[in-house]
């Protein structure tokens, strides 16, 4: 291009780079975000592995090396499965585990059986209500996560909205005690991950062709049967999009189970958050964390696979 | 689609928008309470607010250190996000593009303890390795929100990028431009309204997380969710229904601007559409 070349003859180092990018740029915009990914993202992972199979140690950082230089110049490579056998064996981690995939499982059906017809309703909307229905969705999401779960807990608390006006109603004289126990993680996971299971609902539905249920209906069918026999199946991407973005991310749950479970409801990221920052055990922490993560590699690499093929169906 | 919406499905929207929104409007409510116990009222009062903004240094100390990362996070994750979407979308077959479609989404569900805790010890080790980064604080902290950012918007700039397809970028290639000037010319042009809902979405995802920030930052680098989170965790307090009434606020006017940007554009790309069918007829 004529406009890069100016008035000097010789072209200045600028000029060169901007040259060389011009001939490059389909390598370099590979390589940027390829080599951040590697970098900050996959290469994480291969160290917890590696801190996963060490032990602990009294030195800086907290666990023993697994390749060293021993005194007589030998390499000694050093792999211990103890951590594993620990948490393994210790029902304290295995229970916490499940219980943690009780709560995320059940979280995700209360999730899609509330954002379902939730979902559908603005999809159903007139031209007018549905994008301000939309925005009034989207817009708790954008909302800090934090401040969500802190508002319930105002409402949850011995002293909280809901046990005062109870009391005033004259409903009971005690308050309930609904701070601090698994109904408040449930509330808070349903309350805080919904807009993760509406916002994919809602895109697979739009594009829904509203002309096959006017056929069902035409050839006799029943609203019912027709949401079954019709609706359902083709909203299956979204169903299966929406589930493991609830799914996923719940069974790892470090601040809910903090800030409304206290220390009532044992979550595995809670445990996890824990054994890192008070008991400073790095090989444990990393043992649970490579653990959890081979219990939800199934459910992100199907999450994959389905970003994949609605990127190129789209 | 549009349809009849049947009384089912209009309690059930009912349902959902109160369920969202009462807890919220109660938090903001309370924030007007002159009594330091949250939920007994006492009257109106404006005390908490000016408590906040005359006595509370370390609030604003965490507000520009949140601000500061959020908006370095949003441009840099735009950036790469940005060229991530096109390398999906516009570059056909490559070698590694499983592995890299893989590692683009997966930061959308990974658990935060897991990222988190993974990015530490990456810090850890590098700091072994090569002394870098001295101290953990402002830029460990803006690498990992720009490592789970660049997703999402990867994942917005993608769905524009099969939105508008290639048949402005293939007019403009016929014509004789160079597939670096189709890329600035046309394609970038183009994606101006998802770069920045993208942008935007970059930027309230960092000043909301509160695992990931917790796991890299150091001694003395408090993000605002990080002095929230260690406040609220003794209770409530009614300097933060203050602080999160400000918040809601805030975020509320930013949504609605990129809602209104974005419904214009979809008018106008209707109206577009529109034209070129006219023509063609």
């Amino acid at each position: 291009m004529s406009d890069t070349i100016g008035d000097t003859t010789a072209p200045s180092a600028l000029q060169r780079l901007g040259r060389w990018a011009q001939s490059r740029w389909r390598t370099i915009i590979v390589v940027i975000p390829f080599a951040w990914l590697l970098l900050f993202f996959l290469a994480p992972f291969f160290i917890v592995a590696k801190i996963s199979v060490a032990e602990l140690a009294i030195a800086s950082p907290p666990f023993t090396k697994m390749i060293e230089w021993t005194d007589g110049g030998i390499l000694t490579i050093r792999i211990v499965f103890d951590n594993f056998i620990y948490i393994l064996e210790d029902s304290l981690y295995v229970n916490t585990y499940i219980n943690s995939l009780k709560i995320s499982v059940t979280c995700t059906i209360l999730c899609l059986l509330l954002g379902y017809p939730i979902a559908y309703g603005i999809v159903r909307s007139g031209p007018v209500a549905k994008p301000l229905l939309l925005f009034a969705i989207i817009l708790p999401f954008w909302t800090s996560f934090l401040l969500r779960v802190y508002a319930w807990m105002g409402l949850l608390a011995d002293q909280g909205t809901i046990n005062n006006l109870l009391i005033a109603m004259g409903v009971i004289d005690e308050p309930i005690r609904m701070l601090y126990t698994v109904f408040a993680v449930y509330l808070g996971i349903v309350y805080t991950y919904m807009p993760f299971m509406i916002l994919p609902l809602y895109a697979n539905m739009e594009k829904l062709d509203g002309s096959l249920n006017e056929a069902a209906a035409d050839l006799g069918s029943r609203p019912t049967n027709t949401f079954f026999k019709v609706t359902l199946p083709l909203t299956m991407p979204g169903i299966i999009a929406g589930s493991l973005l609830v799914f996923i991310p719940a069974t790892g749950e470090y601040v809910i189970p903090d800030l409304l479970g206290g220390g009532n409801v044992q979550m595995i990221g809670r445990v996890l958050f824990n054994e890192f920052s008070r008991n400073t055990d790095w090989p444990v922490a990393a043992a649970v964390a490579i653990v959890l993560l081979f219990l939800l590699v199934l459910p992100i690499i199907l999450f994959q696979y389905y970003q994949g093929k609605a990127s190129e169906a789209s | 689609m549009y349809g009849k919406r049947s009384r089912f499905l209009t309690i059930m929207l009912s349902i959902g928008l109160a369920f969202f929104y009462i807890p919220m409007i109660l938090l903001v409510i309370y924030s007007f309470n002159y009594s330091k116990l949250v939920p007994v009222w006492s009257g109106w009062s404006i005390r908490w607010y000016e408590k906040l903004l005359f006595d509370s240094p370390d609030v604003w100390a965490a507000v520009s250190l949140s601000l500061k990362i959020a908006f370095v996070n949003a441009t840099f994750a735009t950036l790469l996000g940005t060229l991530a979407a096109l390398v999906m979308v516009r570059f056909g077959r490559f070698k590694g593009r499983t592995l890299f479609g893989g590692m683009l989404v997966a930061p959308l569900v990974m658990p935060e303890v897991i990222t988190g805790l993974s990015l530490l010890v990456l810090f850890i080790s590098l700091k072994e390795a090569i002394g870098w980064p001295a101290e953990r604080g402002f830029t460990t902290i803006t690498i990992a929100h720009i490592t789970f950012s660049m997703a999402y918007v990867a994942v917005t700039v993608q769905a524009r990028l099969t939105g508008v397809g290639q048949t402005l970028e293939e007019a403009a290639a016929d014509l004789g431009a160079k597939p670096f000037k189709v890329l600035t010319a046309i394609t970038i042009p183009q994606l101006t309204p998802a770069l920045i809902s993208g942008w935007l979405l970059a930027f309230t995802l960092s000043l909301d997380d509160l695992v990931i920030a917790s796991f890299v930052t150091g001694p003395g680098a408090n993000t605002l969710p990080i002095l929230i989170f260690s406040r609220i965790r003794l209770g409530l307090r009614p300097d933060i229904n203050a602080l999160a009434t400000i918040i809601i606020l805030f975020v509320a006017i930013c949504v609605a601007i990129a809602a209104i940007l974005m419904f214009r554009q979809h008018r106008r790309d209707l109206r577009d559409q529109q034209l070129a069918a006219g023509e063609d007829a």
